[in-house]
């Protein structure tokens, strides 16, 4: 009971705090909201999503947020049949997706919430430093029987590799395959892998041929334990950072995360609050959900998004 | 028949019985490796369930909703309330019409009638139909479609409600068939009715079967996942349902999210979810047991 009003009064001293400095589109704090959010979409997008309701809901407790993890596409199709109000997205929505919502009546806007990077990432004992999207390929694709970085550059190690990679059912792993090995979903056989992106950079780091791609942050975490490999897109050598993943130069393993909500659904105070309170604290949220967070430039353009969304609301 | 061939045949036939014992022996052996090796599997898997899950099995597990921000204050209220509820109303949906058809079907139907063959066989289907099916039934004719109620308490009630209805339907017929021919003719041949005879004779009887039937059945229905994430429950909403409009989660959808984030906190934390789940089991199943125990019937 104790701990639950510490944490009230501090969500309070907070909120206080963020309507003082920001006091920007419509915070509404101070009124008492309820009613239900539903939110779904891709799985990379829900835990941003998650801590988003949570601190959403530590001054407005009213509201009732369920958020889902369809995938993308998954969640699309929900949102443009009307059942849900928010969708998450690695990606813009496809034509044939948007056609199924205009058929619905479904009008939205997407707003951008955080920022997405793959990491490629190597034993310090590998030596390896910048390799190219095509020599990525050549190690990732289908049917690859590499074992050793010397096969695709002499000028590499000899030691065997040992790969790691994330599961089938991580949205990092269809992002990974659709860009480098150029089709959602191909992937070489032989590698371990694992849902537990934690799991990746032990194994990583816990043997000399160690070599795998994992979400940024987590490599970043790991410090100096693993070799964060840069990507070379034909424009030179570029290393994930958060500055290359927040403008795109981090090509092609970096991607912005999307949030589509639909007018109908921001005419709503409890969804347009939601939203505000969202962009607002969007760096923060992105850190819980262990993503790059947006450059003041994208937080402004999201604002402008949200405006723009709230003025067509019906 | 001389003395050579008698102790020839008597060897012969101790030698059979040898090789009778022997054969016994061995497949006696056989059957206690495939039960140690199930039993290894299971003791091998609760305990591996126990040593991640048990650290955070705490009051607070039951008082919090899932946390993002703080991972190591989660807890599984709104998946437990969930679960609780929905068992209720899968419960509340499929004992009375479970029941009802088991009575009308062993009780009333005349027997030579196709349509009453064509329930029965389509009754005895329906229970070997994987539960995912169940969920895409859910999915187009509950959350959507002609019901569209949406993804909501109600909706999970009823699917799950369909799910188990042809189990309860099979254990009731059971325990109905069970129930000797004798005293419903001694009740009718006293001047009962057929409706007095089959409410305070029959059924009475064959409470115990019933009830133990519908339990069981109901602790199917509270592992399930598949038709609960096809017909779209919340992933760890951080509020329980009001009410039977309401987004709703359950155990098992919580374990399943859980064990898929990268946080390792969180795959823990479905180890001790896993734990309040096998609880949970084990008390009904319990219950089963006491209410069969203190009901059955000898006849």
């Amino acid at each position: 009971m104790k701990k639950g009003l510490i944490s009230i009064a501090t969500a309070l001293v907070l909120a206080a705090g963020v309507s003082a400095c920001g006091g920007s589109s419509g915070s509404t704090s101070a009124e008492s909201l309820s009613g239900s959010i539903r939110v779904d979409g891709s799985s990379t997008v829900f835990p941003f999503a998650q801590a988003a309701a949570e601190s959403f809901n530590q001054d407005q407790a009213n509201v009732k947020i369920a958020v889902g993890e369809s995938g993308t596409g998954g969640g699309f199709a929900k949102f443009c049949a009307g059942e849900t109000d928010i969708s998450g997205a690695s990606r813009e929505i496809k034509p044939e997706e948007a056609a199924v919502c205009e058929k619905n009546g479904i009008t939205y806007q997407s707003v951008q919430v955080a920022n997405d990077g793959i990491a490629i990432a190597a034993n310090p004992a590998l030596g390896v430093d910048c390799l190219t999207t095509a020599q990525l390929k050549q190690i990732w694709n289908k049917g690859s029987s590499i074992n050793s970085l010397s096969q695709i550059d002499p000028k590499l190690s000899t030691t065997k590799l040992s790969l790691f990679g994330p599961g089938t059912d991580s949205g990092t792993f269809d992002f990974f395959t659709e860009k480098i090995n150029g089709e959602k979903g191909a992937t070489r056989e032989k590698y371990a892998a694992s849902e537990d992106d934690n799991t990746l950079v032990t194994g990583v780091q816990g043997d000399k041929g160690g070599f795998g791609y994992f979400g940024y942050s987590y490599a970043a975490a790991a410090g100096d334990k693993i070799t964060i490999v840069g990507v070379d897109n034909g424009k030179g050598c570029i290393k994930p950072s958060v500055a290359t993943v927040q403008d795109g130069s981090y090509a092609p393993l970096s991607r912005p995360l999307f949030m589509y909500v639909s007018e109908k659904a921001i005419s709503r105070p409890e969804v347009k609050a939601f939203l505000a309170k969202t962009t607002d604290g969007s760096v923060s949220i992105a850190g819980s959900a262990k993503l790059v967070p947006m450059t003041d430039a994208q937080l402004a353009a999201a604002k402008t998004q949200l405006a723009t969304a709230e003025k067509n609301a019906k | 028949m001389t003395g050579a061939q008698i102790a020839a045949n008597a060897l012969e036939g101790i030698r059979h019985g040898e090789r009778k014992r022997l054969a016994a022996q061995l497949f006696n052996g056989f059957m206690y490796g495939a039960i140690g090796l199930a039993f290894l599997a299971l003791v091998a898997l609760i305990g591996q369930t126990a040593v991640k899950g048990l650290p955070g099995l705490s009051l607070q597990f039951f008082t919090n909703f899932p946390s993002r921000i703080n991972p190591s204050t989660s807890g599984a209220q709104s998946a437990i309330v969930g679960t609780v509820y929905l068992t209720l109303l899968t419960a509340v949906f499929v004992i009375p019409v479970g029941i009802a058809t088991a009575l009308y079907l062993e009780e009333y139907a005349d027997k030579t009638r196709w349509w009453n063959r064509l329930i029965e066989v389509n009754i005895q289907n329906l229970a070997a139909v994987p539960s995912v099916v169940y969920g895409i039934l859910g999915l187009a004719f509950i959350v959507r479609g002609p019901l569209g109620i949406g993804p909501v308490l109600l909706a999970g009630g009823l699917t799950l409600g369909l799910l188990v209805l042809p189990v309860v339907i099979i254990v009731a017929r059971e325990s109905i068939r069970a129930v000797p021919p004798s005293i419903r003719d001694g009740a009718l041949a006293l001047g009962a009715t057929k409706w007095q005879t089959v409410s305070r004779q029959v059924l009475p009887s064959a409470r115990a079967g019933i009830v133990t039937g519908v339990i069981l059945s109901l602790s199917r229905a509270i592992g399930e996942t598949a038709p609960l994430l096809v017909i779209g429950a919340a992933s760890s909403p951080r509020f329980n349902p009001s009410g039977l409009n309401d987004a709703f989660t359950a155990l098992p959808i919580q374990i399943f999210t859980w064990t898929q984030d990268p946080n390792p906190q969180f795959v823990d934390q479905a180890a001790t979810a896993s734990i309040v789940l096998l609880l949970i089991l084990l008390g009904m199943n319990g219950i089963a047991i006491v209410l069969r125990n203190r009901y059955e019937q000898r006849w």
